[in-house]
């Protein structure tokens, strides 16, 4: 048994519907070691983790933990062979102290205990100290800091002292210094003889506690290695930077609307609740322009255009064409010729194609719309087929593609492409990109597209900014992004 | 910060139960009948609020379970005439059965879903009850040939005590380790599942538990009133009522459903002169101390006393 990992995970598949999500994959973290599983958005890691917990159902495929077949068990058994889980969402019991909730951790699954059986106080202060919340154990959860709520998960986790843990992101929404601190206690779990399963969207992220690292890309596993290997690998730098990129960018002279640009955003924050969404953010987008924000998830892309569009309250400001967007609602501001299309799609799926299609060209004349969708129609020559389907039968492709096409129905001078790749396969991302640069060339819009995935935001980029932390750390052109900051995406 | 502990909250209870008891040396029997009244729904709201409050499951048909009790309890006595408190654990029984089933479709289904079969369950009971008349008694109600007691002072005690004894279980319960694994399957049954617990058992208990104390009380309130009525006791209108008591007395407070349900007694009747117009305030109040004091009465009072 000793040479024989305490997480074997082997050949395990899951599909959701038509879409595979996890396919073939295979994986092995022995005690007192850490392997990194990473990927982009979309990239089925957090569903692997979920099926090790059993928190969803693999389709197929074997789960070991400390030799013990557990593949298709319910969460709260996989959970008592020796797994433990850390989500990346705090949601602590919040009447309760943190004690308590550290305490909850450590009952007994059983409906006769009444009463608290005293060694488990010892036990939750003791975990408390370990993890650095001895200072705050009578405190309510609502009370504390973002970092403090992320060591409540923690403490809950190793609460029963797991052979198997899994971190969720472990270091979202941390600053350094406490980053730092969350690696120390990570280290240390480790050195308790403990597999550590890291679930993160890159490797630099990891790289410094990791052992291995292993990466996948659309339900697949691409590299596996030390994390310098990772790094270096041929397949994981084209799904991260996209090879070798043909860039296409027009220089920022050649916009006529230098002084004022049609979207100026200026020293933009927002804040929800305890985290910093959005720091001191400016960026601009002259008309006419194809502006691609670049981020990691997490980094503030969504919050960004949920402010620009009208949805969120944010200090700073944002001016269309030199007069402020302060004030107007967010139905105003879409009218107005500003249109999002959403991360999510958030399609009308027991609509037909061409009802959602219809919806989005609503206040149109009937004239002007029948020309509007058949220009669609002529970008997206799929949607003409499929017009008579109902949208949520639509492949994940298909659905982005009509989302766009909605958006457009609504002729908007500035269109907000959010995550237009999220979960989406190789072979779809090349049609959407063809769509775009069609979109590009052929009409004067003006895009700001927000992405995690380098290869499709940077060809058809003008300009390029990267977001990272609720900070702007670079702005450049798309030429320039693989030397200076590329290492940052691997 | 520390809220009040278990203990020192059921010993201030326990005070003003027993000065509750004292109240038959000073009020009419009128006023005891509408206490009665009001300290059975208070069991029911009690009830509610371990499923709502702990494993937060919406039941919109508390009715369900105490219908169940008190039309099993009231047509065992009808037809074969037992002794009473044979019928009271039949009535009991039923209802805990009713809540198994109840809890069925809860554990598959989530949300507004689970609260709409909840609302069905309710109506396929009075549907029943007007249909088999020749054993419900259909909608003239059911009149049973025996009661606990004729004085208003015994009912009332009866009342009082039945109500402390569930409401100190019911607290104790929700306040111990297995209502904190309850609140936790409630707010989070992923999380929960994955630090160990069975979330289908616990909630499955909750349930259990949450109809035999509505069953109980549903039984007694038969022998207590000598007749069943849908109207009264099985109605949608009912159940609303029970879950406003138990939502201003403060949810998750156990205990604050019974300052609810004596609330909206007393002000019914405090504004019986201003007739139809009375329910109206009565929703009103209701209403504003759902909007502007989520926490209900209890919460406002544990908190002026934290501070003070």
């Amino acid at each position: 048994m000793a040479e024989s990992a305490q997480l074997e995970v082997k050949n395990l598949t899951k599909r959701f519907g038509g879409l595979v999500a996890v396919k073939d994959m295979s994986l092995a973290v022995h005690g007192g070691k850490i392997l990194g599983l990473i990927g982009p958005n979309g990239s089925g890691k957090s569903t692997v983790m979920k099926l090790i917990m059993g928190i969803e159902r693999p389709d197929s495929g074997s789960v070991r933990i400390n030799g013990t077949e557990v593949a298709g068990w319910p969460s709260h058994r996989i959970a008592r062979m020796g797994a433990g889980i850390v989500f990346q969402h705090s949601r602590p019991l919040h009447r309760q102290t943190v004690l308590e909730n550290i305490k909850l951790a450590l009952l007994p699954d059983k409906l006769t205990r009444l009463f608290a059986d005293p060694a488990i106080d010892e036990r939750a202060r003791a975990i408390a100290a370990r993890v650095g919340l001895d200072t705050v154990l009578e405190r309510r959860p609502a009370t504390l800091p973002f970092a403090d709520l992320r060591k409540i998960e923690i403490a809950k986790a190793v609460a029963r002292d797991p052979q198997v843990l899994l971190i969720d992101e472990p270091f979202a929404g941390l600053t350094s210094s406490e980053t730092a601190a969350f690696s120390d206690l990570i280290c240390q779990l480790r050195d308790d003889g403990r597999a550590v399963l890291l679930v993160d969207h890159n490797v630099k992220s990891v790289s410094k506690l990791v052992d291995r690292v292993l990466a996948m890309y659309v339900g697949e596993r691409i590299a596996e290695g030390t994390a310098d290997e990772v790094m270096r690998d041929e397949t994981v730098r084209r799904v991260y930077l996209g090879g070798s990129i043909e860039t296409a960018a027009r220089p920022e002279s050649s916009f006529r609307d230098a002084a004022t640009p049609f979207l100026a955003v200026d020293k933009l924050s927002v804040q929800y609740g305890k985290a910093q969404a959005l720091q001191d953010v400016s960026i601009h987008v002259h008309a006419g322009e194809f502006v691609s924000v670049v981020g990691l998830n997490g980094a503030g892309k969504t919050t960004l255009f949920n402010a620009i569009s009208g949805l969120l309250p944010y200090s700073g400001e944002i001016r269309r064409e030199g007069a402020t967007l302060r004030g107007f609602s967010a139905a105003a501001i879409a009218r107005g010729g500003i249109v999002q299309c959403p991360e999510g799609r958030e399609l009308f799926t027991d609509m037909t194609v061409r009802e959602n299609l219809d919806l989005g060209g609503q206040h149109l004349p009937p004239a002007e719309g029948a020309a509007q969708i058949a220009w669609l129609f002529d970008l997206f020559p799929i949607l003409r087929d499929r017009q008579k389907q109902h949208a949520g039968t639509l492949s994940g492709g298909e659905q982005q593609m009509l989302s766009i096409a909605r958006a457009l129905m609504m002729k908007p001078k500035l269109l907000i492409l959010d995550e237009p790749t999220l979960g989406l396969a190789p072979v779809i991302l090349e049609q959407l990109s063809k769509a775009l640069e069609r979109l590009r060339q052929t009409t004067p819009i003006t895009v700001l597209l927000g992405e995690q995935n380098v290869t499709f935001a940077l060809p058809h980029a003008d300009r390029v900014y990267v977001l990272e932390h609720a900070r702007i750390i670079w702005e450049g052109g798309p030429a320039r992004f693989a030397t200076e900051v590329g290492t940052d995406f691997l | 910060m520390r809220s009040f502990s278990t203990t020192r909250i059921l010993l201030v209870a326990l005070g003003a139960v027993v000065v509750a008891s004292f109240l038959p040396l000073w009020v009419t029997g009128y006023i005891l009948g509408l206490l009665t009244m009001a300290y059975y729904s208070g069991v029911f709201a009690m009830a509610w609020d371990l499923l709502f409050g702990f494993a937060g499951e919406v039941n919109f048909g508390p009715t369900f379970l105490i219908g169940t009790g008190a039309y099993t309890a009231g047509i065992l006595d009808n037809l074969y005439q037992p002794p009473i408190w044979l019928c009271v654990v039949a009535g009991t029984l039923a209802a805990v059965v009713g809540g198994v089933v109840l809890a069925l479709p809860a554990l598959r289904v989530r949300g507004p879903y689970f609260g709409l079969t909840t609302l069905v369950a309710v109506l396929i009971l009075q549907n029943f009850i007007v249909v088999d008349a020749h054993l419900t008694g259909g909608e003239n109600g059911l009149t049973v040939p025996d009661v606990i007691s004729i004085s208003d002072s015994t009912n009332y005690e009866i009342a009082l005590w039945f109500m402390a004894v569930s409401g100190a279980i019911l607290f104790s319960l929700a306040r111990s380790p297995v209502g904190l694994i309850l609140q936790a399957s409630g707010q989070d049954a992923v999380q929960a599942g994955a630090l160990g617990f069975n979330v289908t058992k616990h909630k499955l208990m909750a349930f259990i538990i949450s109809a035999f104390f509505s069953g109980l009380a549903g039984a007694l309130l038969v022998f207590y009133v000598g007749s069943a009525s849908a109207s009264s006791l099985v109605d949608i209108t009912v159940g609303v009522q029970i879950i406003i008591a138990a939502v201003i007395g403060g949810r998750r407070t156990i205990l604050g459903a019974v300052l609810g349900a004596v609330f909206l007694v007393a002000m019914s009747e405090l504004l019986r002169p201003l007739g139809d117009l009375s329910n109206f305030v009565v929703f009103a109040m209701a209403l504003v101390v759902v909007l502007f004091f989520p926490s209900g009465f209890f919460g406002l009072l544990t908190r002026t006393k934290e501070q003070g």
